[in-house]
């Protein structure tokens, strides 16, 4: 049996409005439901210093009303319509999105429209929601273990610059500070309608869709669109380490971050990390979970991501190829990372199986189709691959491309992973509480 | 003004054309039910096949229920059913462990196995055209798992530093003191085992547990796919049976909540308060449930609710807020839960037991209703559009003795519920007085406010 691709089922559309907004138009008629996303080219990597947390904060603030729509209406215009709603924020890009029946398409082009033109920025819902994204960063990092390991904790270990290095959830001194004027300058420096993807995808008409976006988003004005500034930085020339305390954890943990090849320039040479990835830890027979947890028995779980965030090409360059494990406190994690070193030393000089490589692409395509048989997460990956990597055609190619990566690849890449060039975190339990 | 001046957030928040009308909702296409057999095996099993061919997979669910029968106090149940999902991927009498995930893997597959105070669930999925893999190796597992001694050793450890992972998160600290308040020491709370009952399960418990209660009667496996209908009913057949024999068994009725104050539980050092507050509720077969879901909804079950617009939008006390319907095979309960600021955690219980309160006496209007109304049909049918949702959705029916049926006919039902119908479950169920519930929190910052307010239980 061959793997098989993700035909595009209905092709997809390019259009650049007059004031720049690209929009991507994808006929899915599987159901009779629609999704509309908005990409902005803005992520945590680019908030000012002594603003950390604020690419976030402001992403809150988009769902606080605007123009056409008082406090809370988005939220209510949006599930009295039988939809559900969310936004993020990455390293490089913050989304907002919708999946509604549907019959109420035009209504959610409105309500995406509405605040990328005229969102009603005030101070009062400026500290609710600092309050409300403090209490999301108590939930998610402070008052749990391992909370922010690794994507909080790694990146200051390996990387120098403010950009790559510091907390995108933010720290509570900064968010208390961030101020309205704040605001304003960040959505009139980052959310121009030609720094943004819209994408529209579900039970449409291509023509008809593109009408109701140019009838909404037509008359937002064009705005200076900000030039991209380069986070690169070099690459680290030692292993460079740190240590924590986490007074929640039960466990020691340790996490090793590697630099990923630039995807823009070297996508073949990335994927090939992703299929590394899961050559190391995606399922029983992986290879250091079966040297780690089955083998020397050093590690509880241990986990390999190609992506700081956790999915490949979600980032532009620089970013992180991360393996984590929690483990006893009577191992060593010196044993851990020599054990790592090994395996990556056997994949390297012999790469993978033939057949070994064919079960990891199987899953791939597996995983993939099953992601984008739902509706939200296919939008999601065609906007954030249109935004960040140039091509929304990537989301649906992926599984040809892991598919077409040979074992010499994989060896390349497992050669890449250093132990002189990267960062070593490790948790320590603190018993405080 | 030129384009780099910098503007006000006053400027922005404004255009020259003002404020703009909200569209109206276009015409809404209705989705034809999907080809579906749905029928019970020889040996008892019933099997539910629907064709959704969207993308080139199957996805199965397998619900087989699982009660603890020893009826003792001291049972070692919760346990050795846990070490049992473990093991039971260790391998069998001709698979081994590697040789399991290897052939999944072949076929794009992979299958999981957890287990619960009521039931044993398999989850799983596979390309299309490796539907009889996936069902091959689940048979072998089902009637063949060998949980060998040597791995059974080190998945016993591994559970116990995953248990001891898990106790550590305030979430999971917080469900097993609700349930301990909810139900005593009743089965049903046994949701996670203690470490050192895991540390004492043996292999020859594990295999008398799935040779006595991992039995094809009354449980309920759904494939949902690339597939036709009828079949994959056969391939189930034939490549079940081996299963052939027994009856599982489940809970009973779990035992009816008494209302009473919360129990506050000392969490030292935490800087954020678990709120969790239940009373009784009805479920899926009762004639209130749709006026029932609408009442939830209204108070905490979606963004749109009185308390996320009160505890999050307005006070912003926390970064969630909801009440949810937990249900059984016979029954429900209503959980309302909040994580909030330690500082803030009397103020919030204050907030929450208004809004109960208010719920219970002030009728919902039509709108807050309609919205209601309209949420629960959408989110509904979106939930309903991925092969892995369909899959969920019609294993949870049929845990309960319902059919694909119930869920198609749903809509009508919820589109006839009266506004004066939410009024009238809104009083009978939620008002502040049919309550029990805990606080988890550093009673040293929270006790003081939680004592003053009343009606909680401190350490």
């Amino acid at each position: 049996m061959t793997s098989r691709v993700t035909a595009p089922r209905q092709g997809l559309h390019r259009h650049v409005l007059d004031n720049g907004l690209r929009v991507l138009l994808v006929p899915d008629p599987a159901a009779p439901v629609v999704g509309v996303a908005v990409h902005v080219d803005v992520g945590f990597r680019s908030e000012p210093e002594g603003r950390t947390g604020f690419a976030h904060l402001f992403e809150h603030l988009m769902f606080q009303g605007s123009e056409s729509l008082e406090k809370l209406a988005h939220f209510r215009h949006v599930q009295s319509s039988g939809g559900v709603f969310n936004g993020s924020t990455h390293q490089d890009y913050t989304n907002y999105f919708e999946v509604l029946p549907s019959a109420a398409l035009e209504r959610a082009l409105f309500l995406e429209a509405d605040r990328l033109r005229a969102p009603k920025l005030t101070t009062e819902n400026l500290r609710n929601q600092v309050d409300v994204v403090k209490e999301e960063i108590r939930l998610n990092v402070l008052n749990r273990p391992y909370g922010g390991f690794p994507w909080i904790l790694l990146p200051p270990v390996l990387y120098d610059t403010y950009p790559n290095a510091h907390n995108g959830y933010g720290d509570f001194t900064d968010l208390e500070q961030a101020d309205l004027d704040d605001a304003a300058a960040f959505f009139d420096a980052y959310y121009a309608p030609g720094n943004a993807v819209l994408t529209v995808v579900g039970d449409l008409d291509p023509a008809e869709a593109a009408e109701l976006v140019e009838r909404h988003f037509g008359d937002i004005p064009a705005r200076p669109v900000p030039q991209r500034p380069s986070f690169a930085e070099p690459e680290p020339t030692d292993e460079r380490r740190d240590a924590v305390t986490d007074a929640h954890a039960p466990l020691p943990a340790l996490a090793l971050g590697h630099r990923l090849p630039d995807p823009a320039t070297d996508l073949h040479g990335y994927l090939a990390h992703a299929v590394l990835a899961s050559l190391l830890t995606d399922g029983e027979a992986a290879r250091l979970t079966q040297r780690l947890v089955y083998g020397d028995e050093l590690v509880t779980d241990v986990s390999a991501s190609c992506g700081l965030m956790g999915a490949p090409l979600d980032a532009r360059d620089p970013d992180t190829f991360t393996i984590t494990a929690v483990h006893p406190g009577d191992v060593d994690p010196q044993r851990i990372t020599a054990a790592v070193d090994d395996e990556l030393a056997t994949l390297a000089t012999d790469g993978p199986e033939p057949e070994e490589l064919r079960r990891v692409t199987a899953r791939w395509a597996s995983s993939l189709h099953r992601e984008h048989d739902r509706l939200m997460s296919r939008m999601l990956a065609l906007g954030s691959a249109e935004l960040v990597q140039g091509r929304a055609e990537l989301a649906d190619e992926l599984p040809g491309l892991i598919a077409a990566v040979e074992p010499s690849a994989v060896a390349a890449a497992a050669k890449r992973l250093r132990p002189d060039a990267r960062a070593v975190l490790t948790v320590t339990p603190g018993g405080a509480a | 003004m030129t384009t780099s001046t910098r503007r006000s957030a006053d400027e922005i928040g404004s255009t020259p054309t003002g404020p703009r009308p909200l569209p109206a909702l276009g015409p809404q296409r209705a989705v034809p039910a999907p080809e579906e057999v749905d029928t019970v095996l020889d040996s008892g099993l019933r099997v539910i096949a629907v064709r959704r061919a969207e993308v080139p997979m199957v996805e199965l669910r397998l619900r087989v229920p699982f009660a603890d029968q020893s009826g003792r106090d001291d049972s070692d149940h919760a346990a050795v059913a846990e070490v049992l999902a473990t093991t039971i991927l260790s391998g069998t009498a001709s698979r081994s462990r590697v040789a399991v995930d290897d052939e999944l893997a072949g076929v794009g597959g992979e299958i999981g196995f957890s287990v619960d105070p009521e039931r044993l669930s398999v989850s799983g999925h596979a390309l299309a055209d490796g539907t009889d893999t996936l069902l091959e190796v689940l048979a072998d597992l089902l009637v063949a798992a060998a949980h060998p001694e040597d791995e059974l050793a080190r998945e016993r450890d591994r559970l116990v530093e995953r248990i001891e992972l898990a106790s550590a998160q305030p979430s999971v600290i917080a469900r097993r003191a609700l349930q301990e308040r909810r139900y005593g020491d009743h089965p049903v709370t046994r949701e996670m085992p203690r470490p050192e009952e895991v540390t004492a399960v043996t292999a020859d418990a594990v295999r008398a547990l799935q040779d006595s209660a991992l039995r094809p009667g009354g449980s309920v496996l759904v494939l949902v796919g690339d597939l036709d209908p009828a079949d994959a009913v056969g391939r189930v057949e034939r490549a079940l049976s081996a299963w052939s024999t027994g009856r599982a068994v489940g809970l009973d009725a779990l035992p009816p909540l008494t209302a009473g104050d919360l129990l506050l539980v000392d969490r030292p050092g935490s800087v954020q308060s678990q709120l969790r507050l239940s009373a009784p509720a009805v479920g899926r077969t009762d004639p209130r449930y749709p006026a029932l879901q609408l009442a939830n909804l209204t108070l905490g079950g979606y963004f749109s609710s009185r308390l996320v617009e009160n505890l999050r939008e307005d006070k912003g006390y926390t970064y969630h807020a909801s009440s949810s319907l937990e249900l059984d095979p016979h029954g429900a309960v209503l959980t309302v839960e909040t994580d909030v600021a330690s500082e803030v955690t009397a103020p919030a219980l204050l907030e929450a037991r208004y809004e109960l309160g208010r719920l219970a006496v002030v009728p919902p209007s039509a709108d807050e209703v309609e919205s209601a109304r309209r949420y629960l049909v959408g989110s509904l049918l979106i939930s309903m559009t991925t092969q892995a949702g369909y899959a969920s959705t019609v294993a949870a029916l049929a845990a309960q003795g319902l059919s694909s049926s119930w869920v198609r006919e749903h809509p009508a039902r919820i589109e006839a519920v009266t506004v004066d119908e939410v009024a009238a479950a809104a009083a009978e169920f939620f008002a502040p007085t049919g309550f029990t519930g805990v606080v988890v929190a550093d009673a040293g910052r929270a006790g003081p406010g939680l004592r003053a307010l009343g009606g909680v239980e401190l350490p």
